[in-house]
């Protein structure tokens, strides 16, 4: 029998010549994401225990994103332990002051992320890096507090899902658009503790950054991972860029592989969709929305938070005034500094949005825009639950950002096809 | 008396449970002062040590955040019985040593406010309040083993010795 890909990494990660979904394993950790909510109460616990150690300081990456810089005293507290910690065990990939960025976009920018490796971090987005064919998935401060220690964990292997994406994107369409759609598909919980493996076409049209948007949303399904190939423009991507320089493995699914399900989507009839309030599976095409005021539009996250959606954001406001409050949060100082050189940051400047330093900001209600009561917020992150941007009574849409800048401009919920 | 918190809803998610405003801190007795606030505001008030909480399918979506547990669990709530947990809380709750029970058939056969009592052993719900015996599927062994020995960070210092 063959095996899928998460399951080539199960096995080379275990030891063991072939895995099946359902086994349990001691796996041996590759690499570890760390931040600043939930790594210092994992340093607390191993402090507590007397396992304040670390199993290789060259594998473990440390960024404070989500109250970056810090918000108030509290985070502030959060901070100063996180960077006792790291400056403590000389942590080799420790992002501070001006270099910390949304740890999902500032990993892969900045070369972490190895095709066939087996990653996880304290944080369920995560899961984002399987768009590099590693397995990575999201853990909580316990999990995070044992793997730092032992670089080992205990994983179930999971029954994989294929998602077949057929088709062309048409204008307007992006990868967001059809992450929203197979979520809308297959519901919240749709892949449940399993890994959704995303094959086909239209990925050959998508850049590294696009790709990352499928993986990276594959927790609002529920998924233990999420993961595609590694191939050419993974390796273009790569080249040049990673830190740790030795040859990598490139795992590919066997074509007798066995998949729990597969799920085929014809992605040329996919339109600029709008997930709904409050569960990011009500999707619906944003036509049929369109004309729904809004207060705020959001461009950010480990989502949509990279120069290419800010390219696109531009394209749309270039020479317009925005009608809402409208924030503009660049994931990284990189991705800050490459929209200030091509000159995005005084088309936005000039239509009125606020430009923030990186951050995760309001995507998680942090600071940098968070919603009052009753507010609706046009989004390009990736959760729309009660009470995620602000106030229990506020309201999220999550769009391509397209469609979140089309909104800014007019105000209302706009499809961004006019613009283009 | 244990009272059952019942919340007729499929995907409580990390928001709900402990919404963002709140993460500036890990402190365990903090957190439990907001537990579910943005589901229920009034839980708080109304909780009792020992009470627990049902809800339907998918419980704890979204987040990574442990303070899930630990708010749930600083409310020294006894357990939450749910229908389905999301992947994350589920191994969360295993790991802090609280017992995530799942059972199918809860959530329609335990009213708000019913006196409940939980056979670990047997896997058993006892609703004392109608009479309903409701079975619920007991953890696999190597959860099993994590929860007695306290959690995974006592677990793997035991199995190291």
């Amino acid at each position: 029998m063959g095996m899928t890909i998460t399951e080539k990494i199960f096995a080379r990660a275990s030891g063991h010549k072939t895995v099946t979904p359902g086994q349990l394993v001691d796996a041996r950790i590759d690499l570890v994401m760390c931040h600043d909510v939930t790594t210092p109460p994992a340093i607390s616990m191993l402090k507590a225990k007397g396992l304040d150690r670390v199993f290789d300081r060259d594998r473990i990456v440390v960024t404070p994103d989500h109250f970056q810089p810090p918000k108030d005293i509290k985070s502030a507290e959060l901070h100063k332990r996180l960077d006792e910690w790291a400056r403590r065990h000389e942590i080799t990939w420790y992002y501070k002051l001006g270099r910390a960025g949304v740890c999902h976009a500032l990993l892969p920018e900045q070369g972490h992320i190895r095709p066939g490796e087996l990653i996880v971090g304290g944080d369920s987005h995560t899961c984002t890096y399987g768009a590099f064919g590693a397995f990575s998935s999201g853990i909580g401060s316990t999990d995070l507090a044992a793997a730092v220690a032992t670089g080992k964990l205990w994983f179930k292997v999971p029954a994989s899902m294929k998602f077949v994406l057929n088709g062309t994107l048409g204008p307007g369409v992006y990868s967001k658009d059809v992450m929203l759609t197979v979520i809308g598909r297959i519901g919240t919980d749709g892949a449940l503790y399993r890994a959704m493996e995303f094959v086909g076409p239209v990925l050959a049209q998508m850049s590294m950054e696009a790709r990352m948007v499928l993986p990276n949303m594959a927790i609002e399904a529920g998924a233990k991972n999420g993961i595609i190939a590694c191939d050419e423009v993974t390796k273009e991507y790569l080249d040049g860029r990673l830190k740790d320089t030795r040859p990598y493995t490139v795992f590919e699914s066997d074509p007798d592989a066995e998949y729990y399900s597969v799920d085929e989507f014809d992605c040329s009839q996919i339109e600029p969709v709008v997930a709904l309030p409050h569960l990011p599976s009500n999707t619906v095409p944003v036509r049929e929305r369109e004309g729904e005021a809004m207060d705020q539009a959001y461009l950010g996250s480990c989502t949509n938070g990279r120069i290419e959606d800010y390219r696109i954001a531009a394209g749309i406001i270039k020479g317009k005034e925005v009608k809402i409050r409208t924030m503009i949060v660049p994931a990284t100082p990189t991705v800050w500094r490459q929209a200030n050189d091509e000159g995005l940051w005084d088309i936005f400047y000039d239509a009125g949005c606020v430009i923030s330093a990186p951050t995760c900001g309001a995507c998680l209600g942090g600071f940098m825009g968070v919603l009052a009561e009753g507010e609706k917020c046009i989004s390009s992150t990736n959760r729309n639950f009660v009470g995620r941007m602000g106030h229990p009574k506020s309201m999220v849409y999550l769009a391509n950002p397209a469609t979140v800048a089309a909104s800014a401009v007019e105000g209302k919920l706009t499809d961004p096809r006019k613009y283009l | 008396m244990t009272k059952a918190h019942v919340y007729k809803r499929d995907h409580v998610n990390t928001d709900e449970i402990i919404p963002a405003r709140y993460l500036n801190t890990d402190d365990e007795a903090e957190l439990a002062k907001h537990c579910l606030e943005d589901l229920d505001p009034e839980l708080v008030k109304k909780l009792q040590p020992g009470d627990v909480i049902v809800a339907g399918e998918d419980f704890g979506c979204g987040s990574s955040r442990e303070h899930a547990v630990w708010a749930i669990r600083g409310a020294r709530v006894q357990a939450v019985i749910a229908k389905s947990f999301a992947r994350i809380f589920y191994r969360n709750a295993i790991n802090c040593g609280f017992y995530p029970i799942e059972s199918a058939d809860a959530i329609d056969k335990i009213d708000d406010g019913d006196d409940v009592e939980i056979d670990f052993e047997s896997g058993t719900i006892h609703d004392k309040t109608n009479g309903e015996e409701i079975p619920f599927q007991p953890l696999p062994d190597f959860a099993l083993e994590i929860l007695q020995d306290g959690g995974l960070l006592d677990h793997i210092t035991k199995k190291a010795k």
